[in-house]
């Protein structure tokens, strides 16, 4: 009974959001005020019915269900309760649901904070809000209903979820990344929703940065968590590979942050007003194609759901429906008259427009190098691969190329400046910063590494420029030493996001160039030196889980005599699917990880051991965490609470956009 | 054959990765060539498997590989020839990193003339505005600058 | 209007026709490196004759090269097919990759030998000079020892029909197993 509900609820969810999708928008072209003002009551009565649905498939999860197909293949009856309820979307069907449910929440939050806004514009933004859900869930319910039974021939118990996904990472990793994934759709709604009315000015740009910030920065928090999870849980102690799901997920993020910076200058200036809104399509068209590319099967990659061509082809006509009306919709309706503001080459316009172009080159690289195989085997030109050592090649430069302007830009002025200035400002300290990284390059254990002394030139520059522009706001004259208050979120918020891309690149770099590894054969009372630390296998055991048997090897680690970290790497056979896997032990630290897994047992009570010296590897983690909560914290600015309280602009609105 | 269809279909289901960590002691004569080993075998995509290099992947041909890669090394053959080894035998499909040929010549120059082109459209659009922002306007753009600005008035 | 603001659109639509391209794409599908070149060298051991055979031993005509061993599963599903084959008149070489020859003969002596002589490749050398990434494999080569196709994975009559049968003509595509004029 349960799973009928759901699927009711579904398509009561997919009736309202028909009625979002077209009402609203037909009502904002014939100035029907009651028609628009249905727009938000729309939007929650959606999002009640998908939570519904959610929950009675999280209900058919818990109960071990397994009449229920997606349960039956994703579930077990062993599975502890929590991984019962995130195996829920640890597949096709229930992560599509997930997405659904994360898009109405975003929409129900956009009817909530928009109140202020003119009535016509929140009518119009959740009304292509509204189509995108229609498209989604017609995609769940006619190709991949998560309700379907298994009758008449019910499994006794569920095929398990994969091991790989029974990990605490994984519970969160996917809701924060669709979170960001699907926020980029209410800068795009926006985006679309100003074409309509033909008004694309600052208080457009102001009305959907907050939104865009937010939503880029939980995708940031979500590839974090991705990256943190694969080096932890998949044993290699690696962190990035480049695969073509991890791309996905990548490429919105580069469009997004050239689109967080073209909205700034947007938003103050007024400048760059359709080139944003084409970045603001882009992005949430990469989030598409992600979902494309990851739902398809069109790729290989070692993480994608099950192909399906007939599920590809569905989000294919999706995505060229969307995509190719709002290109269209550009192509007419965007700003034909150039603004008629001024600046200089030398200004932070300027400066963000570097920006914008290496972070646009690299997205576009991205989705070359991803694309590429593809396209190869579709001239039957050979079938080639891309991977990691081209990205590296291409990818690395072009961040090296923007990280300089990351520190000028927030200390520059708009509209005019001068190189002279900044270099007056900034000539002494970057003296300090060079002599640092030139010292920093003989730091490492292998002897000198130039490309450290270039990663501590990068992130102290970067850094540096956070400083300089935090003393320049506090150091006033009056209210004591410091104004404190000087500091807005906006500036805090973008402080710690740069600081944070400093981090990433120092911790990326390092522990590339630093990383010791060695694949080792150990038996009880060996004892092997890495990285100045020795590594004790002391004893053998085994341990039974919950749903899963256990051998376990015990390291101690110690370093000059003293015992530093008890490690007890894992080799997991799981009951329901006989699945082997391995559970890598690490002792985590600022400075270093050391890493530890277990290989196989190659005779006379010997193991195949990998140890591993990771120095500056959280620092990756950390940076990302620093970006994307840089990124939310901007919200808490003031002019962004206060475009709330400008109720008067809802009949001006309504008159001066529907002209 | 509903049924049938959905059991293939769990078997292909999700995450084709192998949890098992690939661990193996191979001995080196010098650590030149383990580091080599390291290089090559992260570079080398394995023939069977989805999308993972030799080094990381469980799959039976994948450790032929690296044994076959482990012994070229250690009889001293250089870089060029194992690729040239590998390519022989499975296509240019098995290198990570694209040789550059009449096919990836592009792929590989995409990065520098997209840097490029991006550069000179910036450079183009920083001139026009230098002038002032009093970029002149045709009659047509001119008659929309009013008529928009008379819309927003209303 | 500016013709420049169709510049995306029109990026966008070759995206496009480019993935639906992509759907119809088996991207884990791989052509063999080998195609085209002579069948590699080898000198190793017939399973059944213990004798020391070369590349010598299987040129002459067309015919295919199937790589098997016990351990695979799909090989035993295309095994009847096999032996049809062979009677109707196809040869078919065996390459035994990688496998126990005390087990490759109880295989065959429980389920017929379709092979006119069988390889043995314990360590796979020969798998890894024809670039084979699994079992089963099967190869056409030509009356000049050169490999002309190849395909992965289960043999059965509809692959045959449509890959093999040219090389072969009058052989096989009949179902019912008619014998060809006993060559075989």
């Amino acid at each position: 009974m349960i799973p009928e509900l759901g699927h009711v609820a579904l398509i009561i969810a997919f009736m309202l959001a028909s009625g979002l999708a077209v009402l609203p928008m037909w009502g904002s072209a014939r100035r029907d005020v009651a028609m628009m003002n249905l727009a938000p009551t729309l939007a929650v009565g959606v999002m009640l019915f998908v939570a519904l649905a959610f929950a009675f498939l999280a209900t058919s999860f818990l109960q071990d269900d397994f009449t229920v197909a997606v349960v039956a293949a994703n579930s077990n009856s062993l599975l502890p309760p929590i991984f019962k309820f995130s195996a829920l979307w640890g597949n096709h069907e229930g992560s599509l649901l997930l997405w659904v449910l994360i898009l109405s929440g975003w929409m129900t939050a956009v009817a909530f904070f928009s109140r202020g806004l003119p009535l016509v514009m929140v009518a119009r933004v959740l009304s292509v809000m509204g189509m995108i859900a229609v498209g989604f869930l017609a995609f769940s319910l006619l190709t991949s209903n998560p309700f379907e039974r298994l009758l008449p021939t019910t499994p006794l118990d569920g095929n398990d979820l994969n091991p790989l996904l029974q990990d605490p990472g994984l519970i969160i990793h996917p809701p924060l990344l669709y979170m960001g994934y699907v926020g980029l759709s209410v800068p795009f709604a926006f985006a679309i929703a100003a074409l309509i009315g033909g008004r694309l000015d600052a208080s457009w740009a102001r009305w959907s940065r907050p939104w865009t910030n937010v939503a880029w920065g939980f995708l940031s928090l979500g590839i974090m968590l991705g990256s943190w999870w694969a080096y932890y849980e998949l044993g290699w102690g690696g962190w990035w590979f480049w695969d073509p799901v991890e791309n996905a997920s990548f490429m919105p993020w580069l469009m997004g942050t050239a689109l967080v910076h073209s909205l700034a200058v947007t938003e103050k200036r007024g400048v760059f007003r359709s080139w944003t809104v084409l970045l603001a399509i882009f992005a949430f068209s990469l989030s598409l194609l992600g979902t494309f590319l990851v739902r398809s099967g069109v790729l290989t990659s070692v993480h994608a759901f099950a192909s399906d061509p007939e599920r590809g082809l569905f989000i294919l006509i999706f995505l060229a429906l969307v995509v190719g009306a709002s290109l269209l919709l550009y192509a007419l309706r965007a700003p034909a008259v150039a603004s008629r503001v001024s600046y200089g080459p030398v200004s932070r316009e300027s400066l963000l427009m570097i920006n914008n172009l290496v972070f646009t080159v690299a997205a576009t690289v991205v989705l070359l190098g991803t694309l590429f195989p593809l396209v190869m085997d579709a001239f039957s030109l050979g079938k080639y691969s891309v991977g990691p050592p081209y990205f590296n090649a291409v990818f690395v430069p072009l961040m090296a190329l923007v990280t300089p302007f990351m520190t000028v830009a927030p200390l520059s002025r708009w509209r005019e400046d001068s190189a002279a200035r900044w270099l007056h400002e900034l000539v002494v300290p970057a003296i300090g910063v060079g002599v640092i990284a030139a010292a920093s390059s003989f730091m490492g254990q292998q002897g000198f590494n130039i490309w450290i002394g270039l990663a501590v030139l990068l992130a102290g520059w970067v850094s540096l420029g956070v400083v300089k522009d935090f003393l320049r706001r506090v150091k006033g004259k009056g209210q004591g030493p410091f104004r404190w208050r000087a500091l807005s979120p906006s500036f805090i918020g973008m402080s710690l996001a740069h600081l944070g891309f400093a981090a990433v690149v120092l911790g990326a770099v390092v522990v590339t160039q630093e990383n010791q590894e060695r694949d080792l054969r150990m038996a009880v009372g060996d004892s092997e030196e890495l990285g100045g630390y020795r590594f004790e296998l002391k004893r053998l055991g085994q341990l039974a889980g919950p749903n899963y048997v256990a051998e376990q090897a015990v390291f101690e680690v110690s370093r000059a005599g003293e015992l530093l970290a008890v490690l007890v790497p894992e080799k997991r056979r799981y009951l329901a699917s006989g699945q082997v896997m391995t559970e890598a032990a690490i002792d985590a630290s600022l400075w270093r990880d050391l890493y530890i897994a277990l290989g196989e047992p190659i005779g006379e009570g010997a193991w195949a051991v990998r140890l591993q010296y990771k120095p500056l590897v959280r620092w990756l983690w950390l940076g990302a965490l620093m970006i994307g909560l840089g990124a939310i914290v901007t919200v808490f600015d003031r002019r962004y609470r206060a475009q709330a309280q400008t109720r008067s602009m809802i009949e001006h609105g309504v008159v001066g956009l529907a002209s | 054959m509903k049924v049938w269809s959905y059991l293939l279909f769990i078997g292909l289901f999700l995450w084709s990765v192998d949890g098992r960590a690939v661990i193996e002691t191979y001995e080196f004569a010098s650590a030149e060539l383990e580091a080599r080993y390291h290089r090559l075998s992260q570079e080398l995509r394995c023939p069977k498997c989805q999308n993972q290099n030799i080094a990381d992947s469980n799959a039976p041909i994948a450790r032929d590989l690296r044994v076959v890669l482990h012994e070229q090394l250690e009889s001293g053959a250089s870089d060029d020839e194992i690729l040239a080894f590998m390519v022989a035998r499975y296509g240019e499909f098995v290198r990570y990193r694209p040789d550059v040929d009449r096919n990836t010549i592009w792929l590989w120059t995409a990065p520098v003339l997209l840097l490029g082109l991006g550069v000179v459209a910036l450079g183009w659009h920083l001139r026009a505005r230098r002038s002032g922002g009093q970029s002149p306007l045709t009659p047509a753009e001119q008659a929309r600058v009013e008529a928009l600005l008379k819309g927003s008035r209303n | 209007m500016r013709v420049s603001r169709f510049l995306p659109l029109l990026a966008f639509s070759m995206l496009a026709a480019l993935l639906y391209k992509g759907l119809s794409i088996d991207p884990t599908e791989l052509p063999a490196a080998r195609l085209g070149q002579p069948f590699p060298e080898f000198i190793k051991i017939d399973l059944k004759s213990g004798r020391e055979i070369t590349t010598d031993a299987m040129m002459r005509r067309p015919a295919l090269v199937n790589v098997w061993a016990t351990w695979c599963y799909s090989c035993r599903l295309e095994h009847p097919y096999l032996l049809r084959l062979a009677q109707q008149g196809v040869p078919i070489y065996g390459l035994n990759y990688k496998d126990d020859p005390d087990k490759a003969l109880g295989w065959l002596e429980q389920l017929g030998d379709p092979y006119q002589l069988n390889i043995v490749d314990i360590e796979g050398s020969l798998g890894l000079d024809l670039g084979v990434y699994g079992a089963p494999e099967t190869y056409v080569i030509g009356a000049d020892g050169r490999i002309l196709h190849r395909h992965v994975g289960v043999l059965d009559e509809t692959v045959f029909s449509r890959d093999f049968s040219r090389w072969f003509p009058n052989k096989a595509s009949v179902s019912g197993g008619a014998i060809d004029e006993g060559s075989g």
